[in-house]
């Protein structure tokens, strides 16, 4: 019971730290991009298509598939559809300055539609009676596990039991937490996100790494759409089923204090929190609802916590949402 | 490599961009229009594209989608887009005065869908026990208030701590959600639908059922330009937008200004979820604001916080929506079509924004310029 609670919420993390890892890398950089939901989203029904595509392409038959290919070809997509969507946000945001909440949730807009439509289309040319594609074969292909998970109990299971992505995400958060803070270029990008002015002064190309690390930031996000149709929902698109995953993710960029080290814990304590409905003995279908708000709660109270402590280190990047133009005074 | 390098640090850069000063307001709008009509134009060919039918007659049933029949006298379809043009803009309205204020309200779907649980609460537990025009009162207090109080929880952290005032009110958006499916489960019994209810609704003028709706939003339009362009406080929000130093150093209290408009946003909101729930739908569902209370903050956005071209834009923004949404059902394409389409124009105006306030020069141009 406590094993499959532990497991199922890191499950349900896994989504959100993809999401939430993308948004620090993004808002390190100075840029609070509100698309992640729509990214997240064009990034889970680019990896469909390309899956969709791959399966048909080998006649339905998961024994004609490749395993490498099945994994690599939704991966890819999954990659250059988001980051395709980033390119546009940093496009309209970085050169031609607009404003970044809006461009954020009208990219939200776009790419939930995007999502929703692409999958429409694809579940009406399965010509199948269900609302949702089936991709269980890619899946199987996602969700290989390790060979020795099974032998090891409990402990197996909590730690060794998930799908690649699962790992592949905390091995990105601890990469970008290295990044961020031990290299030269996290020591860049951190100063393009406080004051970009400077930045500039020392040099530093202030619009290449807004740039870079917006796209980078949408690319790694747009995995977490793909962990959530390939791993967490056996390979089924069915329209809306994400949901608000995506805004989950920016809030757990807060409550992890823009730190993607926090982010890794963050999320499975999301995780826990969205499932908890689920595991308390006794509830009646009501009080579930009551309790599925329980992730956002906790959120707005980190907040308040941060906001009233007010350590330097836990506040955001200082020129977060402000485009930046250099001759301006 | 290096060589190369050094002589391109030498030469100025191809294009250059310039803060322009103020563009004649005409010019703007010309490029503003023209965007709009353009991106519009694209998004006929695009539809064009998927339903291989001519733009002709995509345009014609993007518009019989909006107007239906108009010239048989069926006027039904008309009504119905005034009623979406005045929800929207309600909501715009709404968070005009936070925008101008230069605090991020995402919140109007929350508020007003607190707005709307207020008023139908009312409805339900009041409708059998009050005469008519209390009730009414009742109902019409009791949603203003709700949001007022939604919107105020952001506003007064935010006033006292400096909290992220954009993502507290995103949350709280989600907290009203689950507050709503809560509600809506009890009530309904399960069944996740609460059946209209009778009691308590807005009075219908003539035989028309948005008139009530469309004629309050009316109302607020003009309140809201006047109170932001004449009024003391519509002064003082521009000030605490402009530059909150000044706000202080000229006298003006910044938090109570906040707390204050933060209220007025939230009441607004709560007016439109009212007008949802008492004026329309006579029910409530977690998908009764419809993910309008983000349009409109992009709405709010582009109209430049002035009310009468926000009204302007909520035309064209419903225009899209509901002529897509036209073109999507006759022409077998998903309903999602319409999400894009008015997201891709959005982004369109939203990219014109930076012809308005910079130019761009090429290096030749401006060699006289530089000495």
């Amino acid at each position: 019971m406590i094993v499959q609670f532990i497991c199922r919420a890191i499950l349900l993390g896994v989504p959100l730290l993809f999401g939430s890892t993308g948004e620090i890398v993004t808002e390190k950089s100075g840029h609070l991009n509100l698309g992640i939901p729509g990214i997240m989203y064009v990034g889970a029904i680019s990896g469909v298509i390309g899956a969709f595509l791959y399966e048909n392409a080998c006649g339905n038959d998961a024994a004609n598939m490749n395993g490498v290919l099945a994994v690599l070809i939704p991966f890819v997509c999954a990659v250059l559809g988001s980051t395709l969507m980033g390119f546009i946000y940093s496009f309209l945001t970085v050169t031609l300055r607009a404003n970044q909440n809006v461009t954020g949730l009208a990219l939200t807009t776009f790419g939930i539609g995007l999502g929703n439509f692409f999958g429409g289309s694809l579940i009406k040319l399965t010509e199948t009676d269900m609302p949702s594609i089936a991709l269980t074969k890619t899946s199987a292909f996602f969700s290989v596990k390790l060979p020795f998970a099974d032998d090891l109990g409990a402990i197996g299971e909590i730690f060794f039991s998930h799908d690649f992505l699962t790992y592949l995400a905390i091995i990105i958060a601890v990469v970008v937490a290295f990044v961020l803070n031990r290299t030269r270029v996290g020591l860049n990008l951190r100063s393009v996100g406080e004051n970009p002015a400077t930045a500039d002064a020392a040099g530093i190309n202030v619009i290449r790494y807004k740039y870079v690390a917006t796209c980078i930031g949408s690319a790694i996000a747009g995995l977490g759409g793909l962990q959530y149709v390939m791993a967490y929902a056996n390979g089924v698109w069915s329209n809306n089923a994400f949901g608000d995953r995506g805004w989950m993710a920016i809030a757990l960029v807060i409550f992890a204090l823009w730190k993607p080290s926090s982010a890794i814990v963050g999320s499975f304590i999301f995780g826990a929190l969205c499932n908890a409905n689920n595991y308390i003995q006794g509830l009646g279908a009501e009080t579930q609802e009551l309790f599925k708000m329980l992730p956002y709660i906790v959120t707005i109270i980190v907040l308040i916590i941060t906001s009233m402590r007010k350590k330097r280190e836990h506040q955001p990047p200082a020129s977060l949402g402000v485009s930046y133009f250099r001759e301006e005074r | 490599m290096a060589d190369t390098k050094k002589v391109k640090a030498h030469r100025e850069p191809l294009v250059h961009i310039v803060k322009r000063d103020d563009m004649p307001s005409w010019k703007a709008w010309l490029i503003r229009i023209g965007t709009i009509v353009v991106s519009i134009f694209l998004m006929g060919c695009l539809s064009m594209m998927l339903t291989e039918r001519s733009l002709i007659d995509t345009f014609e049933i993007m518009y019989r989608g909006v107007f239906g029949r108009i010239e048989t006298g069926s006027t039904v379809m008309l009504w119905k887009y005034l009623q979406e043009i005045a929800i929207l803009l309600c909501l715009a309205l709404a968070l005009t005065p936070a925008f101008k204020m230069k605090f991020w309200n995402c919140g109007a779907e929350g508020q007003a869908l607190m707005g709307g649980l207020a008023a139908m609460v009312c409805m339900i537990e009041l409708g059998k026990t009050l005469s008519y025009p209390v009730l009414l009162v009742v109902v019409i207090v009791a949603s203003v208030v709700t949001g007022a109080v939604w919107g105020l929880i952001p506003a007064v952290f935010k006033a006292l701590f400096n909290t992220n005032e954009t993502l507290f009110t995103l949350m709280m958006n989600y907290i009203a959600t689950q507050i709503i499916a809560y509600y809506v489960y009890i009530v309904g019994g399960g069944s996740n639908v609460i059946q209209p209810v009778a009691e308590g609704n807005l009075p219908v003028i003539g035989n028309n059922r948005y008139l009530v709706n469309i004629i309050t939003v009316a109302l607020i339009t003009v309140l809201m330009y006047v109170y932001l362009k004449y009024s003391k406080h519509g002064y003082e929000i521009s000030v605490v937008g402009e530059s909150q130093n000044t706000a202080r150093y000229i006298g003006i209290n910044v938090k109570k200004v906040i707390i204050r408009t933060m209220v007025i946003s939230g009441a607004v909101c709560g007016i439109a979820g009212m007008l949802l729930v008492a004026g329309t739908d006579h029910s409530i569902n977690t998908d009764t604001v419809g993910g309008q209370g983000f349009t409109a903050i992009m709405v709010s956005w582009l109209g430049q916080f002035n009310p009468f071209i926000m009204v302007l834009m909520t035309g064209v923004i419903c225009f899209l929506r509901m002529g897509a949404a036209k073109v999507a059902d006759t022409c077998m394409l998903n309903a999602s079509f319409a999400d894009i389409v008015v997201g891709i124009v959005i982004l369109c105006v939203v990219g014109c924004e930076f012809f308005i306030r910079y130019s761009v020069k090429f290096r030749h141009g401006k060699k006289e310029v530089k000495a």
